[in-house]
Formats: C-alpha cells, structure tokens, sequence
C-alpha cells in the first residue's frame, strides 16, 4: 500500500549548523503526499529546525548554514538560485503561537493572496470564505469578518492562521506545534482539522504531544540529539518501536 | 507573472505526481524576479541610510572649510588662548579663551545643579514613587524636554533674571548664575530619562537580596542600585552636559553677553554659542569675523564631540555590565 | 528602639537617614515638575490678555509694535513641515534599513556613529552648517527651504531613534507569518511590519515636529529673518518664524518694554503649538494602538 504513495518532498543528508553548532545530522527522510507525518522528539532534538528547513525559514536567522538536500519537485531548494519567497507559497507554514496580524479578520486571510498579486476582489473574496470553511471558522466568523483578527480567542487564531496559509494554496503545510499554546477543546478542533485537510494536503507537523502525533499522522519520526533515529507508519513506531531511544521516549523515560 | 487559479483536487488526476502543476514546475522556483525587486528595495534604503554619513561628513567639511581660513590671519594658539573678542574693533583682536571660558563655567555651574536633580528626580521616579504617580510625573519630564529653549530664554529674561537682581543687589540679573539656573532645566530632562532607564534595567533580584540582608530602602538604593547603574547614570550625565555647552538661545538671551572671563559668580559671560548665533548676523560674509565665527564653531563641536565619545564608551561599559 | 514593619516608617537612625534623602528624592522631583508649570502658568497669565482672533491672524504693523503674528504662525508650520518632509522619509527608511536589512558589519556601525555625532551636534553648528552649504554653496539664500533642510538634518537622528524603537516593538512573529506565506521581504515590511509600528513611528515624528518648531538658532541664519511685509509665496521667500520673533522682540528691538505684551502673546502661542503636537503625538499613539485591538 505504502509504494503506491508519492514521495512529494524529501531531504538527503541534510545537516544544520548554528554558527559552530551542528543543530542537524545528515537527515534522510521522504514525506508521502497528501499525508500527515508527525516529527516527535525532546525539547531540542532538532525537529523544528528541520520543519523550518523544508521551506528555508531558517535563512531568517543569522548564522544558519545548510548542508545535503531538500528536493521538491526535482529540484533541491537549498540552492541560492531558488525564489524563497514562491518557494514558502507553495509550501505554507503554521507557527507554534497563533500570530495572527493586527489587522481584520478577512484582511489576515487576504494578505497572501494579496501579496501574491491578486487583485481581483471576487476571487480574493471566494478564496477568504473556502479557506475559512476550509479551516472550520466560517460559522463563527462570517458576521464579523471586518472586526479585528486580535479579538479572536485563542484556538479561532490558530484557525484563522490555518485559514491564512491554506488561502495561497499550498501544496505543503508545515505545522510547528500548531496546538501547543491552545486549550484541549481547541486543541481537538485543529486535530480534526488536519485529519480533514489531509485529504487535500501534505501535512507535516511538529509535535511534543505523542497523544496527538498517534491520533492524526500516517508516518511518524522520531528525533534525538540532532538525528533521525527512527521513522516508520505511526501504528508501528508507537507499538512496535525498533530503537531503544524511541521506546523510552513514546513510553515516558525522558523528554 | 500571473497567478494562476486552479482547484486541488480537480487539476490533478488520480496517481499523477505533483510535479505536473502547471507547465513547466520549476520556473516558479526561480523566475518569479522577486530577487530583483528585493535587490532595489535594500540598496535604496541603503543610500538613503548612507545620508546620515554624508550630512555629518559634510557639517564638517563646511566648518572646516569656513572656519581654517582664520588661521591665515590669526594663530592658532592666539585664536584659542587670546583674552581679547573684539572682532569688529580696528584692528580686532580674535581671542576667544573669554567664550570658552564662559561656556565652560556655565556648563559646569549648571551641571551642579542639573545632575544631583536630575539623578535625584530619576531615583524617585524609579525606585521610590509610586507607579501611578511616576505615570503622571514622567510626561511632565518629558513636556519639560519639549519647551521651546527660547521660551526659557525668555522666561529667564523676563522673569529669572529681575528676582536675582533684586534678590542679590547685582547690577544686572542677566549673568552667569542666573543662565546656569535655566540651562539646568534644560539638561535635567536628558539627564533624568537616561539615568531613570539605567536604573530601571537593574535586576530586581538585586534589590531583592539587599533587602533580604535586612537593608532599608535607602541602604540598597545608594549601596547597591545606583552603583549597579552608575555608568548608565554617567553618560546620562555626560549627554546632559553635551546638551548644556550647545544650547544656544538660553545662553544668548539670559547670560548678559560679556567677553570676559568671569570673576565672580554674578559676572556676565559669552559663551561660544551666543557669540555665533548674535554676532553671524553682522559678520560680513566671508570675512575675517564670519571665518572666526566658524572657527568658534568648530571648537564648540570639538567639545561636543569630545562629550559623545566619553558617553559612548561610558555606555559600553555600562552595556557590558548590564 | 522599635521597628516598624512599614517600608518607609523605618525608625532609628537609619530611619531618620533615610526619611531625609527620601525627601530630597522627592523634593527633586517636585522642583522640576513645578518648573515646568512655572513657565506655562507664567506665560499663560501673562500672555492671555495678548490673544485674541487678530492677533492670530493679522500681520504686524508699525514695526512690529503693533497688529498680529500671523505671518510667523504660518512661517513657523511652514519650516516644521518642510523639516519633516525631508527628515521624515530619509528617517524612516534608514530605521527600516537598520532593524530590517542590515543589523551588524562595519558599514551599519559607521552609519550609526554618525547618528550618535550629527544627535550631538550643537543646533547653532546646525545653523553654521546651513548657512554654508544651503544657503551659500546650493545657493538657496535665505530662505524657507534654507531652513527647513537645517531643521529638517537637525530632526533626523530623533526620527530615525523613535522609528527604530516603534520597528523593534514589532514581534518577530508576524514578520514569520508573513515570509511564511510567500511575501517577499518588503511586501512584509511594507505591508505588515512598517504599519504594525506606525503609532511609534508618528508619535516620535510629531515629537520631531514640535521640536523643529520650537528652534531658533538653526534659522537665525538660514530662513528667519525680522519681518517680511508679505506671507511667502514660494519656498525660496524668507520667512518670519515665533521662535525668532520672540528673541527679536525681546532683545533686539526698539520698544522692548512697550512689545512686552506681544512678547509674552508670541510664547504663549508657541508653547501651545508645541504642546499642542505633543498632545496629538499621545492621541495618535492611543488611536492607532487601539484600532487593530479588539
């Protein structure tokens, strides 16, 4: 079942330094289209530098160095001639904290499109409205679109923040911790959220939370120290794990 | 280039890889020009940043260039250490140590009263004033700051100066004493803000645990938080004294306009800046007075500059120390 | 000897020491406040019987003895905005380029050096720098735009400060969110970043404002002159301006004594424009914050 799936992304050998700091060792690892792979591991084991590797957020911060590959459609996009900015269209991104900006609720969900050169307001306007169903806000924003997007609790943020990146359509979505910061009843919308964009997107999200790595990916990794120990279909990494390190960390020794 | 509108899900037929998205999948990887657009935007605000540097290397160029050409008609060491400012007097004499001299003392007299004020207003504001009050006393600092110098010229003039008079049987209340008064109010804000911000970076657990050794509040403000923030409190300071040398209208109007070397506390004095702005209105352009104007100009920036670079390194210290 | 457990009702020596410096803390504090309203209650006493509708907006007459002080309300907006129109975008631009592009090397250390030196540089250097190289070398004489350049160099390190600060308040995340979304580096600081700090960024401009206003020795030499019989018409006309109308009132006139009442009108009038900015610096601070807030 598994060999009829498509690799739409993936990293040889990828390695990360932090000025001297190797924060990455040599990763491999293929993400399955239309997917959830969920990347578990402790606290700096390297998992939300390698998300923000596959669309190149780490050249924001100063001082990263990249080494090996990233192949996206053929092409390894660590190359200086890549265009990031089309690069992160494509392959969307939800940040930990809801970050929604200060500005109305439709104009948060616009603004990629927007900056992508849309200009056409009816197209704009059906594009806001999919990616709010899309992101399960509709109903409960649909009255107040033009009030402030800062207004809204919590999980609406994270919501609207999903809504704000499935608006530019991309083919990849990179969630870093997208419910770490949220209550459990919020936290149970965005997981059936992702169960439900799966049909449409990849999904790779970054998680500390096993419980919810099991109930919405395909294929989970695990990672420690900066390496990839063990990355297998969920059900199997979480009964079966091969590695002694996966199988204390699933089982609570450390992390 | 255009986006292009297409639905997921219906574009792509059944097992066919990602990678047919459109015609040719890579070129929206690498030809959407955005590299272009983003090179233009950071060189252009580059050369704008750069005019900072050319307008400071121009100020000098210009005093420079106006100002050396004194040194053709009177030495260096005369210019600065002559006693005599009598530049339209036949022949004149271009001394200017008087102007120094009364720039110096002003500024010193005036830092005795700005800087235990303006330290001591900072430490209140800081350490012992309540938060509701302190919101209420920091505009005022502020608004202070922002009172045109002229209105405390003329403040000082027409208000300060008769009280001294009268106060002191002088002859005249348009002197030193009274133009350090009034140049005190106008360091006090620089002073006050820079040294309340020193002190409000120093940790809490310092204060802490000098009050839990069974301090008072007083012990561990003087024994531990203003020392923790003393270089912070020195280019405060420092910054305030720069400020006070430069000022002009306050000195102009309040402090009597005498070229000599003051005596006494009550004497009138000429500070570099009051000779410049009352005397450049007259100086035939590019001659021998107007070339020793700039001159006066160039010491006066010499000075200021000579303050910066003490703050500045003052600071650094104060930023390691933090 | 007995303690007391309050903070500030410490007794025995040490108590007394410290009730004494406590109350020099606050004596400090309470000088410098109540100079502050010495100078406005001062002026307004004096100054209000001097205010009226013609006063405004009349233009002097009999040598200055008489009439109004429009043309140096109007020579005075004149300079501050033309001030700001030059120190407003070169300000902003090198704020963007410091806390977005370029945060260390050796070329951005040189640019902020010389920030630090043209803040500290005396505004009388201003004025000596003005007349040469505006005035003089540009050719321009003296003239509004002469002197609104000289304030407008003379604004630009306190503008390029405050935007800096307002650009540094913006949180690192909604410049993630934004690349993360596909927009370039300057559709995010364009479209996100410089708006997310516009309150800082006005607030610290109109503050430039007031203080452009309130100057004097910038354009003693390159702008301002006694009196001009007409309001300017081009920008290459000498203007009158309240800070100098004042000094020129109050010392070098003919008929001091008799002008005093102009005099006093003149400052009030200026405290009240640069007040009057400082108050519109907090009002657009509070609007703008709340707007985007729920």
């Amino acid at each position: 079942m598994t060999n009829e799936i498509e690799t739409i992304i993936h990293t040889q050998d990828l390695s990360l330094f932090y000025g001297d700091f190797q924060a990455l060792h040599d990763i491999s690892l293929p993400f399955a289209q239309r997917q959830v792979t969920a990347l578990i591991g402790p606290s700096g084991c390297g998992k939300s530098s390698f998300l923000r590797s596959l669309n190149r957020m780490n050249d924001l911060t100063s001082g990263t160095r990249s080494e090996g590959a990233v192949i996206f459609e053929g092409t390894n996009i660590l190359e200086k001639k890549i265009d990031v900015v089309s690069l992160r269209r494509r392959i969307g991104m939800v940040f930990q904290k809801p970050n929604p900006f200060p500005k109305s609720i439709y104009d948060n969900v616009a603004y990629g499109l927007v900056v992508n050169g849309i200009k056409n307001r009816s197209i704009v306007a059906a594009r806001v409205e999919k990616s709010l169903k899309q992101a399960a806000l509709w109903e409960e924003v649909k009255d107040r679109l033009h009030k402030p997007a800062l207004g809204l609790s919590g999980g609406q943020q994270q919501r609207l923040c999903i809504a704000r990146a499935l608006a530019v359509e991309p083919e990849i979505l990179l969630m870093d911790e997208p419910a770490s910061a949220l209550d459990p009843i919020a936290t149970q919308k965005i997981e059936e959220l992702i169960l439900e964009l799966k049909e449409r997107y990849t999904i790779i999200i970054v998680t500390h939370n096993m419980q919810q790595a099991a109930r919405v990916s395909n294929t989970t990794a695990f990672f420690y120290m900066g390496r990839l120990v063990e990355v297998g279909s969920t059900n199997a990494l979480f009964t079966k794990p091969v590695k002694k390190e996966t199988e204390d960390y699933i089982t609570g020794r450390f992390g | 280039m255009t986006y292009r509108e297409h639905t997921k899900g219906e574009m792509i037929p059944e097992g066919s890889s990602r990678g047919d998205r459109g015609a040719a999948p890579t070129d929206t990887l690498t030809g959407r020009g955005t590299a272009l657009g983003e090179w233009v935007a950071e060189s252009s605000l580059l050369i704008i940043s750069l005019i900072s540097i050319v307008v400071l290397g121009l100020i000098l160029l210009f005093l420079l260039m106006e100002g050396l050409p004194t040194f053709s008609f009177v030495s260096v060491k005369a210019f600065i250490l002559g006693h005599l400012w009598y530049p339209t007097d036949e022949p004149p004499d271009f001394g200017i140590l008087a102007l120094i001299m009364g720039s110096i003392s002003v500024t010193l007299i005036s830092s005795l009263i700005a800087v235990p004020s303006g330290v001591m207003t900072a430490i209140y504001l800081s350490e012992i004033a309540p938060p509701k009050m302190a919101e209420i006393l920091k505009p005022a600092i502020e608004l202070l700051a922002s009172l045109p110098s002229v209105v405390i010229g003329f403040f000082g003039m027409v208000a300060v100066a008769p009280l001294m008079q009268r106060i002191f049987d002088i002859p005249t209340g348009l002197n030193l004493f009274t133009a350090s008064i009034m140049l005190a109010f106008m360091s006090i804000p620089t002073i006050c803000t820079i040294s309340e911000d020193a002190l409000r970076s120093v940790p809490v657990t310092y204060r802490e645990a000098s009050m839990a050794l069974g301090a008072t509040p007083f012990e561990t403000i003087s024994k531990v938080t203003v020392p923790a923030a003393l270089s912070g409190i020195t280019t405060a300071i420092i910054l305030g004294m720069s400020r006070a040398i430069g000022e002009t209208m306050v000195v102009l109007m309040v402090a009597g306009g005498a070229a000599i070397i003051p005596g006494s506390l009550f004497d009138p004095i000429r500070p570099m800046p009051a000779s410049i702005a009352s005397e450049m209105g007259e100086a035939p352009f590019r001659g021998d007075h107007y070339h020793a104007l700039f001159a006066t100009g160039i010491t006066l920036f010499l000075f200021t500059i000579l303050f910066n670079i003490l703050a500045m390194s003052a600071s650094r210290r104060f930023r390691l120390k933090g | 000897m007995t303690f007391s457990l309050s903070k500030n009702r410490l007794s025995g020596k040490r108590g007394t020491v410290q009730s004494i410096w406590f109350a020099l803390f606050r004596g400090a504090a309470a000088i410098n406040v109540l100079a502050l309203f010495a100078v406005i209650l001062f002026m307004v006493i004096q100054g209000a019987s001097a205010i009226n509708w013609a006063f405004l907006t009349e233009m002097p007459k009999n040598s200055m003895t008489e009439g109004g002080i429009l043309p140096c309300i109007i020579g005075t907006i004149c300079l501050a905005l033309g001030a700001l129109a030059f120190a407003f975008p070169v300000g902003v631009a090198t704020a963007i380029y410091l806390n977005e592009y370029a945060t260390q090397g050796k070329r951005v250390a040189m640019i902020r050096f010389a920030i630090t030196n043209l803040a500290g540089v005396p505004s009388v250097v201003f004025g000596l720098f003005g007349l040469a190289f505006f005035c003089t070398v540009l050719k321009l004489g003296v003239s509004l735009l002469s002197g609104a350049l000289t304030l407008g160099i003379m604004s630009l390190p306190v503008i390029i400060g405050a935007s800096e600060e307002a650009l540094k308040t913006v949180p690192n995340t909604y410049r993630e969110a934004s690349l993360g979304l596909g927009a370039s580096k300057w559709q995010t600081i364009f479209r996100v970043v410089v708006p997310s700090a516009l309150p800082g960024i006005l607030t610290g401009s109109i503050l430039a404002l007031g203080r452009a206003a309130g100057e004097t020795a910038p354009i003693m030499f390159t702008g301002a002159v006694f009196f001009t019989p007409d309001l300017p018409t081009s920008v290459f006309d000498e203007v009158m301006a309240l800070p100098y109308h004042i000094y020129v009132l109050a010392t070098a006139g003919t008929h001091i004594g008799e002008t005093r009442p102009l005099q006093y009108g003149t400052a009030l009038v200026l405290i009240a424009l640069v007040l009057g900015m400082n108050l519109c610096a907090i009002i657009v601070r509070s609007r703008l914050r709340n707007r985007n807030r729920i």
